[in-house]
């Protein structure tokens, strides 16, 4: 039975060796003397034991389907906002990307009325900018036409 | 004696100046606010307004940031009475019993017993931390490689032994941790490691993005999506004092919740965490009546609240004497001193008199100012609960992104916190503990440096984490909490042959052997 222990174990293996393959470009050193790939190599063999420990003994674990999904809808759209803010920031500018941000999040997942999304995401995005970087001086990118 | 208390009026000196006694009201003030949100624990608000203590003084930004530490200790205990919602980790045993004296109509009570075990907790842990950080950091100036790798391996175990869940499962998140660590340019080589073309991690993975994504973003994703909001019960001013026999059930608890916070605070580990469900336990075991607790036993929220606020301050000692962090929240505090230039450590009391003290005062002052705003002020905090999640979250992701993106100028950083918080929404799903992620992330650096200095030091040679006492100490210490952590492997393999029938047939044989 696929329980949750045993695909987290699983996937931590595969992370650890994944970091094994990537490691081969860089010197590993000695015993005695450990280079720089030593380390990580190192560290990713404990990795990989502790995931297949955790995937041998994961029988009795959770069973896979009893992971709640409910929220997954919403966790993905935030998730996909926290990538453009990633991406949008510097060629857009702080306001821009928080005001794109906020008028996603509020009008298209959150479906609350085009009133209250315009006024709060304009509060957000000005006010947070006038409150960092006007007062407190923290650089902030600014966008086309000074935005 | 004499000596400490000069330094304290010195201390005195710093910390009741105008400027950072501002810094420690308004530390004190936000922290409580990012207590009371859900989803921004103290680990995120520090992270989060870590850029804008750049421009202060060193002084006055440690103060700021130790202020939002404790005031966010605190304001997670009014969520956890009220609301059924802990504001941060530490505050999940306050729950049980805080919310069960709110149906009950004693959320008053619980809050004042809450913020009045937390002063006297705080406080009295300040006192320790004073006395014992100067020889604590007199004794760390014979700490060489070998002992600091020796300690740093003892710090990423117990943290694994004490988590509450699996420790198979925290220490594979410590080596992921460390291995995020190994991303960026070696010390000791040059070479720059798994940087897949991004020059922006030459110097690693911060801490910020990486907390931030874990604990912030990650709570938003789970929490976003829920559909009920929890309901807010808010108590009138004239009901928050309890009764004379809650206060005499209290007495103990809060002794020994001090006594036992301070103590796991020493250690490194999630020490605010682990201190309050330790005290819980041990208030249940000792208390004559344990059927009590769940249904609004004062004393499990005297107990737990007085153990975390007095393990925060324990939590400083390693950091201040050692430049150990003993948990994220010193990681990132230690980071935030590093920007300043400063290098806790055992030199840092003797070079900078006036910061360590100046903090150390600044914590009695900022114990002061929260017994302040948490009584009469609770109601005006909780009215920040009155926001629909549907409104707030967005505006935390806002500062989530801000905060991430301040420390570095760096886009990449805010990438990082993305990935981070994906990660850590998919562990917590899978029951797996991210803190321990965090704490391998900053340790690493210094367990690969302390690791590969010690064999320079022995011509290549292991024996020398044996051969020099402190070490070898904390080697055997760190076998025995490996062992301890074994027995319980032993006692299922030993249930697993008893389930075969494996031991019955040892033991009808032993007779006829005999």
């Amino acid at each position: 039975m696929l329980t949750t222990d045993r695909i987290s174990g699983a996937v931590l293996v595969l992370f650890a060796s994944g970091v094994i393959w990537e490691s081969r470009s860089l010197p590993l050193g000695s015993f005695r003397q450990p280079g720089p790939a030593y380390m990580p190599v190192l560290l990713a063999l404990i990795l990989l034991v502790f995931g297949l420990l955790i995937a041998g003994t994961g029988g009795r674990a959770a069973p896979l389907a009893s992971i709640s999904r409910r929220e997954w809808r919403h966790a993905a759209a935030i998730l996909v906002v926290s990538v453009f803010a990633a991406l949008g920031m510097e060629r857009l500018g702080y306001r821009l990307t928080v005001l794109t941000m906020l008028a996603f999040l509020l009008k298209c997942v959150e479906r609350r009325s085009w009133a209250l999304t315009i006024t709060l995401a304009l509060a957000v995005a000005f006010g947070s900018f006038y409150l960092f970087y006007t007062l407190l001086r923290v650089p902030l990118p600014i966008g086309p036409m000074g935005i | 004696m004499l000596e400490t208390l000069q330094n304290l009026y010195l201390g005195f000196s710093v910390a009741l100046s105008p400027v950072v006694l501002l810094y420690a009201f308004v530390g004190c003030i936000i922290g409580t606010l990012v207590g009371v949100l859900p989803g921004v624990g103290p680990l995120a608000g520090i992270s989060l307004l870590l850029p804008v203590s750049f421009g202060l003084d060193a002084t006055s930004a440690v103060v700021l940031l130790a202020g939002i530490y404790y005031g966010a200790m605190y304001g997670g205990s009014t969520t956890s009475i009220l609301m059924r919602i802990p504001g941060e980790a530490a505050s999940v045993m306050t729950c049980i019993d805080g919310y069960a004296m709110t149906r009950k109509g004693r959320g008053g009570p619980a809050l004042a017993i809450a913020a009045v075990g937390s002063y006297i907790a705080g406080t009295a842990s300040v006192v320790g931390l004073m006395f014992l950080a100067p020889p604590l950091a007199r004794f760390a100036l014979r700490f060489g490689p070998p002992e600091y790798l020796a300690l740093l391996v003892l710090g990423l175990l117990v943290l694994a032994f004490m988590s509450g869940g699996s420790m198979l499962k925290s220490l594979s998140m410590a080596a992921l941790g460390l291995l995020f660590g190994m991303i960026g340019i070696d010390p000791m080589t040059g070479f720059f490691r798994f940087h897949y073309g991004l020059v922006e991690l030459g110097d690693g993975i911060g801490v910020v993005p990486v907390a931030v994504g874990l604990f912030g973003l990650s709570e938003i994703l789970l929490t976003a999506g829920q559909e009920k909001p929890p309901e807010v019960i808010k108590p009138r001013l004239r009901e928050l004092l309890p009764s004379r026999q809650e206060w005499r059930d209290s007495t103990w608890p809060i002794a020994r919740g001090t006594l036992l916070g301070f103590l796991i605070g020493i250690i490194p580990g999630s020490a605010h965490i682990i201190s309050s469900f330790v005290s819980y336990a041990v208030e249940r075991r000792l208390s004559k009546h344990p059927e009590r607790f769940g249904q609004g036993a004062v004393e499990g929220v005297a107990g737990p609240e007085s153990a975390n606020n007095s393990a925060t301050s324990g939590a400083f000692v390693p950091m201040l004497a050692l430049g150990v962090p003993s948990g994220p929240i010193p990681a990132v505090m230690l980071a935030a001193m590093m920007v300043h230039g400063i290098s806790p450590g055992p030199l840092l009391i003797q070079q900078q008199p006036e910061l360590f003290w100046g903090f150390i005062a600044s914590m009695y002052v900022g114990n002061v100012v929260l017994l302040i705003l948490n009584l009469p002020l609770v109601g005006l905090f909780v009215n920040v609960l009155r926001i629909p999640y549907p409104l707030l979250y967005p505006a935390i992701l806002v500062f989530c992104v801000l905060g991430v993106y301040a420390v570095n100028g760096s886009v990449v950083d805010v990438g990082i916190m993305s990935a981070m918080g994906a990660l850590g929404y998919g562990l917590r799903k899978f029951d797996f503990e991210t803190a321990p992620i965090v704490l391998g992330l900053v340790l690493a650096p210094m367990i690969e440096m302390s690791f590969r200095q010690s064999l320079s030091m022995s011509s290549g040679s292991y024996t020398i984490f044996f051969h020099r006492p402190i070490s070898l100490v904390l080697l055997l210490v760190a076998l025995g909490f490996i062992l301890l952590s074994l027995r319980t492997l032993f006692t299922k393999v030993a249930e697993w042959r008893r389930k075969l029938g494996l031991e019955g047939e040892a033991e009808t044989k032993e007779p006829g052997n005999v």
